[in-house]
C-alpha cells in the first residue's frame, strides 16, 4: 500500500485517495457513481466505451476525460455531472443502442443509463448497423478471458468497422467449468446466444470467410486448385 | 498419394520459412510485426497452417497473431493473384478520378476492389495515399509504380502483365 | 570506409573529400525518388553513367543519384550543378546531348525546363517561379545529395551539428536552444519540441528511446516521404542529437508500409553510420551510445497517433490508448519517449549549427521556421514547397503553384489532410500558422496541401476523406466507431442524391460528440472536413441534398453522360470500343451511339476518347436535357 495519498475535490466534496488511484476509483471511495461499460476491477482500463466522462479543470479551462483511466492529483477539481457531460453521456448511449437492438427496446445496465440521461435509443437507428449484433465491442470478455482466465480462447479481430469478437476452438478454453465471459457481459448476448455452453460467437474462420476470405488454408487452396 | 506429398511439401517449407524468421528476430514476439511481413514477401499470403507453426515457434496463443494479422492492411489472410494492381485513393488521386480507374478496373477484371479474379491471376486493391501526388492518379502492380493513369490507360497496362 | 574515433577524424576526413581531386567535379543528380520511378528514372540514371564513361569524363562529371527533388509533376527530374540547370521530364535518349552541354559549359536549351503557364524555357532553379519564393533550408539537399553515401552527406556539412553537440554541449544547452528556437512538431499538433524533450530529459526511467514518426498517412502529403528517401542521414543526426539530449540509448524509425524506398534508404544510412562510428557504443569516440533500428509499419493510418506507434513498435496492434500520461514520461516499454515527426528531426541539426536565432528569424510571432508542404491537385506546379511560416495560402497556390491550370477557377483548398478543413477562397489570404489556420477551422496538419478548382466537387471530396477516416478508424472508442459509421453513411447518401434534410440536421450532434470524446485525435479531427466544408459551402450540400444535383458534375449517383445525335460522327466508334461495360453504348459503326444509362457506369472513358473535334459526350446533373442529347428507341 502506498503511502502517499492526494486530495482532489469531486462534485464539490472533498476526497482523499492514494496517489496512484484514478478519478473513478477515487468517485467510487467516495459513494459517488460514474456509469461505465468497458470498465471492471478485475481488468486492465481499456477506455473505450467513454461512457464515464467526467469534467476536470484544466489550463486551458475545463475538458472531457475518462474517469476510469484519468490519474489524481492533487488539488484536482471534478465534475462527474454537468450539462456538458451529460450531453456527451447521452449521445454515446444513442450511438451504443443500435449495435445492441433494432426496436430501441434496451435491457439492463444500457437501459438504466439510457433513462437516467433521457438517451433515445432510436435516433441513429437508421444508417447505423444493418442488423444489431448485440455486441457493443466492450472488450470485457476478451479482457477477462485474457487477464483473469489467462486463456486468450476469445479475442479481437478485424479493425474499426470490421472488428468483432472471435472464438478460437483451438485455445484452451474450459467451457465446462469456466464460463466468465458470461457474467461480465452486460448486454446478457454471451449468456443468451450460447447454445451449449461454449462462446457463440463466429469463430475465426468464420470472420475470415466474412470478410473476404474463401480460402484460408494451404491445404484448401490445394484442393481448389485441382 | 503424390496430393498428400505436395501439401507435406508446402508445410515444409512454410515450417522452415517460419523458423527463418523467428531466427532472424531472435524469437522476440514483440518483433511479431516485422516477422509477418517477412512471411508475406515470402510466400504472398499467410494461410492457417503458417499462423499456427508462428504461434507455436514464439509460444504464443493464436489470438494474439490473429490479432494482428487482421489488424493490418498488409496482411493478405487470402492467397492473392500473381499481380496485385494497386490503385491509390488518396485525396489527391481522388480529385483526379482515381475512383473511375477503379471502375474501369473492376468492369475490365470482373471483380470488385479486394477480390482476386478466379484464374488468379489478378488481385484488384486500393491502396492509401502512396505519397506521389503530383502525378495522380498513381496505380502500383509490384514495384512498378504507374503514374497519370488515365480510365482509358487501364486495359493497356493490365496488358503489360503476364 | 574508416572508423571515425573522434570528432577530429570526422573533420579531417570532411577536408579530405571536400580537396579530393574529385571535389570540384559538375554534378548530375538525377532525382530517383518514388515518383520518378514511375516515369523510369533508373533507366536515365544508367544513361548518363554510360554517357559520361563512354566519354571519358569521369574525371570532371560525377553522375549521382538523388532523393526527390520534389517537382513531381515532370519527372525524370535532372539537376545539374554548380550552376543549378534543371531539366525536366528526361528521357534516356537525352543523356547524351545533355552530357555533352554540361561538357561544354553549356546548356541543351531544348530540355531545359518549361513554365507550364508561359512556355518560357528557364534553366537556373533560382529563377524558376517555383523554386523562387520558396526556402528550401530542409528540403535544399534533396536536390544534389547521394542519400546512399554517407561521405556525401558529411562532405556538404553532415554531422557536423552531432560533432558540435559532442565536443561541449550539455544535454540541457541542446533543448535551451531547440527551445529558445521555437521549433514545433511538424506532424501536425505543433507540440513545442523544446518542452516534449525536456520533459522527456526530466522523467525518471531507463533506457529512454527517441522515435522518428514516418507514418505519414495523410492523403496528398509525401514530405517525410521525400525527407526519408532523399536525406535520411539529416534525419539520423537529430535523432542522435536528441538522444543525446533527452539520455536516450535507443531510436526507432517506423516507416510506413507504403514505402519501401525510403525504408530501403533509412536501413543503409543506419549501416553506414554504424560503419563510421556514428553510431554505437562510442559515438564518434565519445562516451554517447546510440543505436538505432528501422521498424516497418503494416498498413494502418491510425498507427501514427503516438500511443498507436509504441503498441506497433512493441509488437501489438497499433491502436491508442489513453494519453494523459505523455509518452515522453511512459512510452515505449513504459520508458520516457520523444516520438517526433520526420521534418522535426530533420531541423535540428539545422538549429543547432545555425543557432536558434537564426531559426527564429523565419517565420512569424508563434510558428517559428519553415515547413513544408505538398501541393497537388489542381494547381500547375505540384510537387513539394518549402516556405517560411508567414506565407499566405493565397501566395503559396498563386506565387508558388502558378495558379489553377487550364484557365479553370478557384474553388476550395484541403489543408491537413483528413484531419484538416477545406476552406474557399475567403480563407487565402490566411498565413500559414498554426493559430491562424486552426482559427479558420482548419489545421497546418503535416502540411498537404489539395487545391481544387471549379470542376471538383467539394461534397465528394469531404466523402472522400470521410471514407477514408471511417476506413482507417480502429474501432476501439463508441463516439469515433459510431460517429463514423454514421458520417460515412451520411455523406455517401449526399453523395447519392438520398439524403433530405434531416441529415444535415443531426450532424452537429455526432460531431460534437466525437470531438468530445473520442479516444485520439484522429476521430476529433476527422470532424474538421465536414465542419469547415458546412461552413464555406453549404449551398453546394444544399444542391446535392434539395436539388439532387451535383454542380461540379462529379458525383455518378447524380450524372448521366449522354451523347450528341449533332455532334456523333456516325463513322466513329472510339467510344464503343473503349467502353469497359458490355451494351452501356448502344449502336454501330454508321449509327449514332447512344447510352444506356442502366448499363453506364460513369467512368469517364467516353468522354476521354471521343475525338476533341466531335466532342460529343457531355455530363449532366440535376438539369434538363438539351434535345439532341435526349434518348431515342432504337
Amino acid at each position: 500500500m502506498t503511502a502517499a495519498t492526494v486530495g482532489l475535490e469531486i462534485d464539490g466534496r472533498a476526497v482523499t485517495v492514494p496517489a496512484d488511484a484514478t478519478v473513478l476509483g477515487a468517485a467510487q471511495a467516495a459513494g459517488i457513481e460514474v456509469p461505465t461499460l468497458c470498465w471492471h476491477e478485475k481488468v486492465a482500463v481499456y477506455g473505450g466505451c467513454r461512457l464515464c466522462v467526467v469534467e476536470v479543470e484544466g489550463r486551458a479551462g475545463p475538458r472531457l476525460v475518462v474517469a476510469c483511466g484519468y490519474p489524481v492529483a492533487e488539488g484536482l477539481r471534478v465534475r462527474t455531472r454537468s450539462p456538458r457531460v451529460d450531453r456527451t453521456r447521452r449521445t454515446i448511449l444513442e450511438l451504443t443502442a443500435p449495435l445492441v437492438t433494432d426496436d430501441a427496446c434496451l435491457k439492463g445496465k444500457l437501459r438504466r443509463f439510457a433513462e437516467e440521461y433521457g438517451a433515445d435509443a432510436g435516433r441513429f437507428a437508421a444508417g447505423a448497423v444493418p442488423d444489431p449484433t448485440g455486441c457493443t465491442l466492450c472488450g470485457l470478455c476478451v479482457h477477462t478471458c485474457a487477464e483473469v482466465v489467462g486463456a486468450q480462447a476469445i479475442g479481437f479481430a478485424g479493425r474499426g468497422m470490421d472488428r468483432q469478437v472471435v472464438y478460437f476452438p483451438d485455445a484452451g478454453c474450459e467451457y465446462r467449468s469456466c464460463k466468465k465471459c458470461f457474467s461480465v457481459c452486460f448486454t446478457g448476448k454471451i449468456a443468451r446466444e450460447s447454445a451449449a455452453t461454449v462462446f457463440p460467437g463466429a469463430s475465426i474462420r468464420e470472420w475470415l470467410a466474412a470478410h473476404g476470405v474463401a480460402v484460408h488454408s494451404l491445404r484448401a487452396f490445394m484442393e481448389r486448385r485441382r | 498419394m503424390a496430393e498428400a506429398s505436395e501439401y507435406e511439401a508446402a508445410l515444409a517449407e512454410i515450417r522452415a520459412g517460419v523458423a527463418r524468421a523467428v531466427a532472424r528476430h531472435r524469437g522476440d514476439p514483440g518483433l511479431l510485426i516485422q516477422m509477418l511481413l517477412e512471411l508475406q514477401a515470402e510466400f504472398r499470403w499467410l494461410p492457417e497452417e503458417l499462423i499456427a507453426e508462428l504461434a507455436r515457434a514464439l509460444g504464443v496463443p493464436l489470438a494474439r497473431i490473429y490479432r494482428v494479422a487482421t489488424f493490418y492492411k498488409a496482411f493478405s489472410l487470402a492467397p492473392k493473384g500473381r499481380h496485385v494492381l494497386r490503385v491509390c485513393t488518396g485525396a489527391a488521386c481522388q480529385v483526379r478520378g482515381a475512383a473511375l480507374v477503379v471502375a474501369v478496373a473492376e468492369q475490365l477484371l470482373k471483380v470488385a476492389r479486394g477480390e482476386t479474379t478466379p484464374d488468379m491471376r489478378w488481385t484488384l486493391e486500393t491502396v492509401n495515399c502512396v505519397g506521389c501526388c503530383p502525378i495522380a492518379p498513381v496505380v502500383l502492380c509490384g514495384d512498378d509504380y504507374h503514374g497519370k493513369v488515365t480510365p482509358a490507360a487501364v486495359r493497356e497496362l493490365l496488358a503489360k502483365y503476364a | 570506409m574508416p572508423r571515425l574515433a573522434s570528432v577530429a577524424d570526422l573533420e579531417a576526413l570532411r577536408e579530405r573529400l571536400r580537396t579530393a581531386a574529385d571535389a570540384g567535379r559538375a554534378r548530375i543528380a538525377v532525382c530517383t525518388g518514388t515518383a520518378c520511378h514511375a516515369y523510369g528514372c533508373e533507366a536515365v540514371a544508367d544513361a548518363f553513367e554510360r554517357a559520361v564513361a563512354e566519354r571519358g569524363l569521369a574525371g570532371t562529371l560525377a553522375v549521382r543519384r538523388t532523393g526527390c527533388h520534389g517537382f513531381c509533376e515532370r519527372g525524370t527530374w535532372v539537376a545539374v550543378h554548380p550552376e543549378d540547370t534543371c531539366y525536366d521530364r528526361v528521357d534516356p535518349a537525352d543523356a547524351g546531348r545533355i552530357v555533352d552541354a554540361v561538357a561544354a559549359g553549356a546548356v541543351a536549351e531544348d530540355l531545359v525546363y518549361a513554365d507550364p503557364v508561359s512556355g518560357a524555357r528557364i534553366a537556373r532553379a533560382a529563377d524558376i517561379p517555383f523554386y523562387r519564393r520558396q526556402q528550401r533550408t530542409v528540403l535544399g539537399p534533396n536536390r544534389w545529395l547521394d542519400p546512399g553515401d554517407i561521405e556525401d552527406y558529411v562532405r556538404g556539412g553532415g554531422y557536423a551539428a552531432l560533432a558540435r553537440v559532442l565536443s561541449g554541449m550539455r544535454p540541457e544547452e541542446v533543448i535551451a536552444a531547440v527551445g529558445a528556437a521555437g521549433l514545433r512538431g511538424r506532424g501536425g499538433a505543433g507540440f513545442p519540441t523544446g518542452a516534449k524533450w525536456e520533459a522527456a530529459r526530466r522523467a525518471g526511467g531507463a533506457p529512454k528511446w527517441v522515435v522518428v514518426n514516418c507514418d505519414e498517412g495523410d492523403p496528398g502529403a509525401y514530405m517525410d516521404r521525400s525527407l526519408m528517401e532523399g536525406n535520411p542521414h539529416a534525419v539520423l543526426e537529430g535523432l542522435a542529437i536528441g538522444a543525446y539530449a533527452v539520455g536516450a540509448r535507443g531510436g526507432v524509425m517506423y516507416v510506413r508500409w507504403e514505402y519501401p524506398l525510403a525504408t530501403r534508404n533509412a536501413d543503409r544510412a543506419i549501416v553506414q553510420a554504424r560503419e563510421y562510428g556514428l553510431l554505437g557504443e562510442r559515438v564518434l569516440g565519445t562516451d554517447f551510445a546510440f543505436d538505432v533500428r528501422v521498424h516497418r509499419g503494416a498498413g494502418a493510418f491510425v498507427s501514427g497517433e503516438e500511443t498507436a506507434m509504441l503498441a506497433a513498435i512493441e509488437g501489438r496492434p497499433g491502436e491508442p490508448s489513453l494519453k494523459y500520461v505523455y509518452p515522453a514520461e511512459r512510452g515505449l516499454h513504459g520508458k520516457p519517449t520523444v516520438i517526433n515527426n520526420v521534418e522535426t528531426w530533420a531541423n535540428v541539426p539545422l538549429i543547432v549549427e545555425r543557432g536558434p536565432t537564426w531559426f527564429g528569424s523565419l517565420g512569424t510571432a508563434r510558428s517559428k521556421g519553415t515547413k513544408i508542404f505538398s501541393l497537388v491537385g489542381k494547381v500547375n506546379n505540384t510537387g513539394l514547397v518549402e516556405v517560411p511560416m508567414g506565407m499566405t495560402l493565397r501566395e503559396l497556390v498563386y506565387d508558388v503553384g502558378g495558379g489553377i491550370p487550364r484557365g479553370r477557377r478557384f474553388k476550395a483548398l484541403q489543408i491537413g489532410g483528413p484531419s484538416g478543413g477545406i476552406v474557399g477562397e475567403e480563407a487565402l489570404d490566411t498565413p500559414v500558422d498554426f493559430e491562424a489556420l486552426t482559427a479558420i477551422g482548419a489545421m497546418m496538419g503535416s502540411g498537404g496541401i489539395v487545391v481544387m478548382d471549379d470542376t471538383t466537387c467539394v461534397v465528394a471530396a469531404v466523402r472522400d476523406l470521410v471514407a477514408f477516416c471511417h476506413d482507417e478508424v480502429c474501432g476501439k472508442c463508441v463516439p469515433g466507431r459510431e460517429g463514423m459509421r454514421l458520417l460515412r453513411g451520411w455523406m455517401d447518401d449526399i453523395c447519392a442524391g438520398r439524403a433530405d434534410a434531416s441529415v444535415l440536421a443531426r450532424v452537429p450532434d455526432v460531431t460534437e460528440v466525437m470531438r468530445e470524446a473520442s479516444l485520439c485525435a484522429l476521430c476529433v479531427t476527422a470532424t474538421n472536413p465536414v465542419q469547415t466544408s458546412l461552413r464555406y459551402f453549404s449551398a453546394e450540400y444544399a444542391a446535392h441534398v434539395e436539388g439532387r444535383r451535383c454542380p461540379a458534375k462529379v458525383c455518378p449517383d447524380l450524372l448521366e453522360y449522354r451523347i450528341s445525335a449533332q455532334k456523333c460522327d456516325v463513322a466513329c466508334t472510339a467510344c464503343l470500343q473503349n467502353c469497359p461495360t458490355e451494351g452501356a453504348i448502344l449502336g454501330r459503326k454508321g449509327t449514332r451511339k447512344q447510352i444506356d444509362q442502366e448499363k453506364c457506369v460513369k467512368c469517364g472513358v467516353c468522354i476521354e476518347v471521343c475525338p476533341t473535334r466531335f466532342t460529343a459526350v457531355a455530363k449532366f446533373s440535376g438539369e434538363p436535357v438539351p434535345k439532341a442529347f435526349r434518348t431515342v428507341p432504337a
